[in-house]
């Protein structure tokens, strides 16, 4: 369970820039829940899973995962139970190592790092099997650079390796928006199959409608900090894209643009 | 014959210390600068210990020590005090000429020719044939590079030299691994450093004293070597000149290495067109840029045909 508790945050404090994003913002996630989150550019999306994975600190307010009060504990630390996907197919998996290597190198998550061979041999099946899962033919590239693959190859693998190792939440911030359409697809389906595989509680932000209509059992809009729109299980399955739609178009006009 | 044992000679030791400098520039992509401290820290302590009666080849170890414990120092700065990475590299430069003059009792000058160091000892005259001995010293030096290639080889493909070589790849892929990814870099400024000083320990076995300004410059030396052996000799950047004649992919360190001699025979040649040692520090300069240059060439040129 992730628990975010009146969080405020400010960006330029002191300066006349000075801009409040979040204020007395709470958010409470239920373990095993798939949350998406939508909102308008600027909304506070990415800014909350920031938050959430310490990449940022908050101004005052406190953060539960679990029983434990994660408010101040590093970045590192914090990601030990948590898995992250970036936007940037290129974050997730280091370029100029082979696919064997950053497999291997994901499967150490949460092991020492010792002076223990790198690729544990034994293992190489393992990897292989989880790659054939992919269905990108990656399985037969073993020893191919990361840093020569597409960028959906890239992503898929960045998936793989974030959720390999036992995680409790999986983080997902617009894994597919630069990805082309049939490609986020692909992705997006290997996304539903291992959340529901290994049960985990997952936040993801996307700009896909779609996506966040079909996908999830907890639907989010966000808008200048707030939660507008927060519709779970029967609600949200009631939920359509054209509702979601005209929720932006007043928003948009409230705004003036 | 003995401007060739003369290259290779130099070639080996410095490649030593281009090993390190491949771990923070390649591998870390930090540009540390304390190398040109740490080499001469070798060098003071060698001398010292030597001195002082410490075992030659003990010497080497605790070098590489030392300019480990330096190579921490570079890292803590960096990575707790949050200074940028030049400039913590400069900070140690500087605090550590001084110290490198105590370490050497005050002297800028320390002479151990009387002493056995491991090219010159009882043990070698000893066992060795008078037709071996011009080599001794090219062969005990290959020895010593070839050792710390294969450690380092071994190291980068143990799961610690993995997360090394991802820092330097994806910062936030070690963050993501639950991994202090400060501690990482200070791990690899201590090996780098190490390998300086243990550079240090050698060169200062091999001439027979210890000069407070032979570190001037090393940074340079160990950027030319690994620049010059991972552009040729590596398939970086497209096919690399090596694998075209050969058919065959040379490892970096081994590259690292023979970009050590070549660079070397670069320097011997320009000395024996007629220029004079004291313009040693300038060639070096202009090899440099114009390695520099023409390596950025290559890699343009590898972009617009990819």
């Amino acid at each position: 369970m992730l628990k975010l508790n009146s969080i405020n945050k400010y960006y330029n404090t002191g300066t006349v820039n000075e801009m409040c994003l979040f204020q007395d913002f709470n958010l409470s996630i239920q373990e095993g829940q798939f949350v998406s989150v939508v909102g308008s550019n600027g909304s506070g999306k990415t800014s909350m899973l920031n938050i959430i994975c310490g990449s940022i600190p908050v101004d005052s307010g406190t953060i539960y995962m679990g029983d434990e009060n994660i408010t101040n504990m590093p970045e590192f630390k914090r990601l030990r139970r948590i898995g992250r996907v970036y936007q940037n197919p290129a974050m997730g998996t280091c370029p100029h190592m082979t696919i064997l290597e950053n497999m291997a190198l994901a499967d150490n998550k949460g092991k020492s790092f010792n002076l223990r061979p790198g690729t544990n041999k034994k293992r190489i099946d393992f990897y292989r099997e989880n790659l054939k899962s992919l269905g990108l033919g990656l399985e037969d590239k073993l020893h191919v650079k990361v840093g020569v693959l597409s960028g959906g190859q890239r992503q898929a693998m960045a998936l793989l390796m974030s959720t390999m190792t036992p995680i409790e939440f999986l983080i997902l911030d617009e894994h597919t928006a630069a990805l082309d359409p049939k490609t986020a697809e692909v992705i997006m389906e290997l996304t539903d199959k291992v959340v529901k595989e290994k049960k985990l509680t997952t936040i993801m932000v996307t700009h896909n409608l779609r996506y966040a209509v079909e996908y999830g059992s907890r639907l989010i809009m966000m808008h200048q900090g707030q939660s507008v729109v927060d519709a779970a299980g029967d609600k949200k399955a009631a939920i359509k894209i054209d509702d979601l739609l005209s929720r932006f178009n007043a928003i948009s006009i409230e705004c003036g643009n | 014959m003995t401007l060739i044992l003369g290259i290779l000679e130099e070639g080996f030791i410095y490649a030593v210390m281009a090993l390190g400098v491949y771990i923070t520039y390649k591998i870390l992509d930090f540009p540390d600068l304390s190398v040109d401290s740490t080499f001469p820290l070798g060098a003071a302590f060698t001398a010292s210990a030597i001195l002082a009666g410490v075992h030659p080849a003990l010497t080497l170890f605790l070098s590489f020590l030392a300019g480990a414990l330096a190579g921490c120092v570079t890292g803590f700065i960096h990575v707790k005090l949050k200074v940028r990475d030049l400039l913590s590299g400069i900070i140690v430069m500087t605090g550590l000429y001084s110290l490198n003059l105590r370490i050497a009792g005050g002297r800028a000058n320390v002479p151990i020719f009387t002493q056995e160091t491991i090219f010159e000892n009882r043990f070698l005259t000893d066992h060795i044939p008078e037709t071996v001995s011009p080599y001794t010293v090219v062969i005990i030096l290959f020895i010593i590079a070839m050792i710390c290639k294969i450690l380092l080889d071994l190291y980068l493909n143990t799961r610690s030299g993995y997360l090394l070589r991802a820092v330097g790849d994806n910062e936030s892929l070690v963050t993501s691994l639950a991994k202090d990814k400060g501690m990482v870099k200070i791990v690899g400024l201590a090996i780098a450093n190490g390998f300086a000083a243990l550079a240090g320990s050698i060169y200062c076995q091999h001439k027979g004293f210890f000069e407070i300004s032979v570190g001037t410059g090393t940074i340079v030396i160990g950027l030319a070597s690994v620049i010059i052996g991972i552009q040729l000799l590596t398939p970086e950047n497209g096919t690399s000149l090596f694998s075209r004649l050969f058919k065959k992919e040379l490892r970096p360190t081994t590259a690292v290495i023979a970009g050590s001699i070549i660079y070397k025979a670069c320097i011997s040649i320009a000395i024996s067109m007629g220029m004079e040692a004291n313009d040693l520090k300038l060639i070096t300069s202009i090899l440099f840029l114009i390695i520099l240059v023409v390596s950025t060439e290559r890699r343009k040129k590898v972009k617009a045909h990819a």
